[in-house]
């Protein structure tokens, strides 16, 4: 199973592998997501190793009280399902009774509840019956066995799918789909409204502003691992517009341009609206360019948003890409991204820490891309590492970012060369 | 089911990596899934540890299931043994694998790897990460002696002791096996193996060769000291050596068990705790309320010190273990408090705010609620922080341990000099009212560091004073728990009230409150004010 296969799909060879996977599970997303949906709480079902996760991975912020929380399953759980049923129940009324602006509650499910195949769909029903017209309780998995980190976002947002309203007429034109920081929002909000396209965003930022959807709507993905909310969506009639990911200055053009020439914007207007903005981050850009020109980078698995971060790197800041390693590789989705990347790269899909750990040791590249499990120890051994979850917790889509996406992989560079300890 | 926002262990299998990790020359195979590896992240970030974990995970998946997983157990314990070459192997499964019954521990015996290969067994949905550590040091030292397998005499001589506990990402374990090894060997006394912190296998089989065993950390090495007791003889110290008293009996009954002269060493302390603690500046210490929680033998020692050393009243003590609750349970009553035994911070949290402590000793979540009541804290257990291995030397045991504490305790509270000068000085035209003592930065009003920040901004901001008269610290949120009777101040009992020390004035305020809400009083006066004053202080 470990063993390394070559496969050819595209025209591209995958590296496949299937070994210790170095990575967090999919209900790492919570962190970022209940900061997201203001009025969602993310309830774990699952074990002390997942509430231990979670505080681990979303460090300080566990101090305020967060809305989320993990029910730990305990041997009395696991003798019956009745008696886990009871108690769900038993602490959902608790939560709901301490927060009363809760609006939607995720039931998450966790490795040992589906190994105990804790039917959560069936408690959520339940459970929204209890409180109709107070909250609404949906639920999806985040566990290790079934999503490696930024799928839990996935998983997410494809429960929700269901829920948002239909209309044939005034549904949302166009759908911006992945969860964004809200300055960055904020900042595409901008730009569509320049060019008259109306636009909403998913998931939004109260559960009660669900975007209705259409037979016209199109969805624009914002993030690359959307691969199941992409789908359920399609499901429901909505069209993808196919693009590049909107990172830097080249990406988030042709990621608007997808969008203009859907709605009927003409070239002339799309370069009036984002010339100054396009403009600006070449400038941003310069700087970190001179620094990472030539530079060769190691991307290990993470959040799979490494295919086209390379692409941005390698295009527009002449760094070399040595290997471009990612959990999952959606070919369609990634197809343009694809394109972009040189033909010598590696990209490898999957993990075997060991192996993986071996080829840049071997190719010892100027930088390396791996999960604070990692980072330290490759310092150690005279490599530079960037941490790759801050690419995911810091806003770096959009013009107005390109700049500070480029700086993280600058500072740990510069930082070597300050050092003289 | 246990709604839990927070926990203060992670679950047995971290317990097992922090042993494993500790060691050398073990690799740890776990049968888990994707995702458990999060642990890593755990020693090579808060420890800042410069390679990562022994441990191999399975990572198994949902299309697994079906399958042959117990066939990927063995194929990754094979490739472990084979890439890392380790002096033995121990192997177990995290709480899914734990579900999935693939018995890891029958697997390992089967796969002839040429070492020995130890299994480690927990009951993940009842036991903690500490269980975990305690059950995985004895069940290694148990198969390292090869199971209890005789020894012969012990050599003549001087006599030796090992040093039992410390592991990977421990509270300060680094330093107090370094400053409990100089105290053994002023007395003279050899360590024959400290582990399971830097020890192999080998070593291991080596614990049988002294003469008694010290047990610095109860948590993890009390099952396994009681089995060697019980085995080979050993006796067992267990005074947890923190604190200048604990660390004078520890002394003593080391040099007991190994028969030497404790007398030097106990007539040379080099502490300065106990001049500190005695000098005139200390006063101001006295009678302190203290609130202490943490693992067991740290909150013991901490009341010991609290009351003994510095002076202070233990106001409630508790603890999140409860395989050592019994101790805690027995100091609380010698202080006579409650002792609070729970793992839920909120319940914490809620005893904190109820006891109107003036220091808060504890962990770091007792940090975050200390900060959250507007409370002095200081950090004295796991677990642990990426604060808690600081850069320099700054041990818990011994005669520098109680010096370490001094200061880290002593600390967060306002001096006693500095104290007296603010109240002399309060009426001053150049002293910022609300501008709060400087060691306090964390807790000055946010008004008087907005003041400062518009100062030096270029913004068009209206030109402030330099002595900018800020109003008082807004009140703690631990008001929002009192009762539901509104109270207010008549314009003299207020006039007054600004009278007091600004830095005691918010808790003058609560207490008055507090008093007159007890008492259904609706509007506070003078005679409030001094009556609630004469309350609190009878």
């Amino acid at each position: 199973m470990t063993a390394c296969e070559i496969r050819t799909k595209v025209e591209r060879p995958v590296l496949r592998e299937r070994g210790q996977h170095e990575v967090f599970c999919g209900l790492t997303g919570i962190v970022w997501l209940h900061r997201k949906i203001q009025d969602a709480f993310f309830l774990v079902v699952g074990s002390r190793t997942c509430a231990h996760l979670i505080q681990s991975a979303a460090g300080v912020m566990i101090f305020a009280e967060p809305r989320f929380a993990t029910a730990i399953l305990q041997d009395k759980d696991l003798a019956g399902l009745t008696d886990a049923n009871e108690e769900l129940d038993r602490v959902v009324n608790r939560l709901l009774e301490r927060r009363p602006d809760i609006k939607l509650l995720f039931l998450v499910g966790s490795c040992p509840s589906e190994v105990i195949k804790l039917d959560l769909s069936r408690a959520a029903l339940r459970l929204s019956k209890q409180h109709t017209g107070k909250v609404r309780v949906l639920n999806y998995s985040g566990s290790g066995i079934e999503t490696t980190f930024t799928q839990g976002e996935d998983a997410c947002l494809a429960s929700m799918v269901p829920e948002l309203p239909k209309r044939e007429t005034d549904a949302t034109k166009l759908l911006v789909v992945g969860s964004l920081p809200d300055v960055v929002e904020d900042q595409f909000q901008r730009l569509f409204d320049q060019l008259g396209v109306p636009v909403r965003f998913f998931p939004p930022r109260r559960s009660t502003q669900l975007p209705a959807i259409g037979p016209d709507t199109k969805f624009l993905l914002a993030q690359p691992f959307l691969a199941d909310t992409a789908r359920v969506l399609e499901e429901r009639g909505a069209t993808r517009l196919a693009a590049p990911f909107p990172f830097g200055v080249e990406g988030t053009t042709a990621w608007l341009q997808a969008a203009a020439r859907a709605f009927g914007v003409s070239d002339e207007k799309l370069s009036a609206v984002i010339d100054p903005a396009s403009a600006r981050a070449k400038v941003a850009l310069s700087n970190a360019k001179t620094r990472l020109a030539g530079k060769r980078i190691f991307f290990f698995p993470d959040s799979q948003l490494e295919v086209p971060l390379a692409r941005f790197l390698s295009r527009e800041l002449d760094m070399q890409l040595v290997e471009v390693g990612t959990p999952f590789l959606h070919q369609a989705h990634l197809g343009a991204e694809l394109a972009m990347l040189p033909a010598d790269v590696t990209v490898s899909e999957g993990q075997d820490v060991e192996r993986q750990l071996d080829r840049c040791r071997a190719a010892r590249p100027d930088l390396v891309v791996c999960g604070l499990g990692l980072a330290n120890p490759l310092e150690t051994e005279g490599l530079t590492t960037k941490w790759s979850i801050e690419l995911v917790f810091t806003p770096v889509h959009g013009f107005d970012q390109a700049g500070d996406l480029a700086d993280l992989f600058a500072r740990p560079l510069v930082r070597r060369t300050k050092l003289e300890v | 089911m246990q709604l839990t926002v927070w926990t203060y262990e992670g679950p047995p299998h971290v317990g097992a990596m922090r042993v494993a990790t500790a060691m050398k020359g073990v690799h740890y195979v776990l049968h888990a899934p994707q995702g458990d590896t999060y642990a890593d992240l755990l020693f090579t970030m808060i420890e800042r540890n410069k390679v990562r974990p022994p441990v191999t995970y399975t990572t198994f998946q949902a299309r697994d299931l079906g399958k042959d997983t117990a066939e990927l157990f063995k194929k990754s314990a094979r490739e472990a043994y084979e890439r890392f070459k380790p002096e033995l192997v121990l192997v177990g499964a995290s709480c899914t694998a734990e579900l999935i019954q693939d018995d890891p521990a029958g697997i390992g015996q089967t796969i002839g790897i040429p070492v020995p290969v130890v299994p480690v067994e927990f009951s993940a949905y009842q036991h903690k990460e500490n269980h975990g550590a305690a059950e995985t040091f004895y069940r290694l030292v148990r198969a390292c002696t090869g199971n209890g397998a005789p020894r012969g005499e012990r050599k003549p001589g001087p006599k030796t002791c090992n040093l039992l506990g410390p592991t990977a990402l421990g509270f300060r374990h680094r330093d107090d096996v370094t400053e409990i090894r100089r105290l053994l060997e002023q007395l003279g006394v050899g360590v024959n193996v400290v582990a399971p912190l830097g020890a192999t296998p080998a070593d291991l089989s080596r614990i049988p060769d002294a003469d008694f065993n010290v047990v610095l950390y109860p948590e993890v090495a009390e099952t396994a000291a009681r089995w060697l007791q019980k085995t080979y003889g050993q006796p067992m110290v267990s005074i947890v050596p923190i604190g200048v008293g604990a660390t004078k009996d520890f002394i003593t009954q080391v040099a007991q068990l190994a028969g030497v002269d404790p007398g030097p060493v106990l007539s040379g302390v080099s502490s300065r705790l106990p001049w500190y603690s005695r000098s005139v500046d200390s006063t101001y210490l006295t009678g302190k309320r203290v609130f202490i929680f943490g693992d067991a033998s740290h909150v013991v020692a901490a009341a010991r010190i609290a009351t003994e050393e510095l002076g202070f009243t233990v106001v409630g003590l508790g603890t999140y273990s409860r395989e050592l609750a019994r101790d805690v349970r027995a100091a609380a009553q010698k202080y006579g408090v409650p002792a609070l035994i729970s793992d839920d911070h909120l319940e914490v949290e809620e005893t904190i705010a109820k006891l109107h402590p003036e220091l808060v000793l504890g962990t770091q979540m007792e940090r975050h609620i200390a900060k959250r009541l507007g409370l002095p804290c200081a950090v004295i257990s796991a677990p642990v922080h990426v604060q808690d291995f600081p850069a320099r030397y700054s041990p818990q045991m011994g005669f520098e341990g109680a010096n370490v504490i001094f200061d880290t305790w002593v600390h967060p509270l306002m001096m006693g000099l500095e104290e007296h000068l603010l109240a002399m000085f309060r009426e001053d035209f150049e002293f910022a009212d609300g501008a709060g003592p400087s060691h306090l930065g964390a807790h000055t009003p946010a008004k008087a560091v907005e003041a400062q920040v518009a100062d030096v901004a270029p913004t068009p901001e209206p030109v402030r004073p330099a002595v900018a008269a800020a109003p008082p610290a807004p009140a703690p949120k631990s008001e929002g728990h009192a009762g539901a009777t509104v109270t207010t101040w008549t314009a003299e009992a207020e006039k007054e009230l600004k009278k007091i020390p600004f830095f005691v004035r918010g808790k003058a305020k609560r207490n008055t409150e507090r008093f007159a809400q007890e008492r259904n009083i609706a509007l506070i006066t003078l005679e409030t004010l001094y009556d609630a004053k004469a309350h609190f202080r009878s």
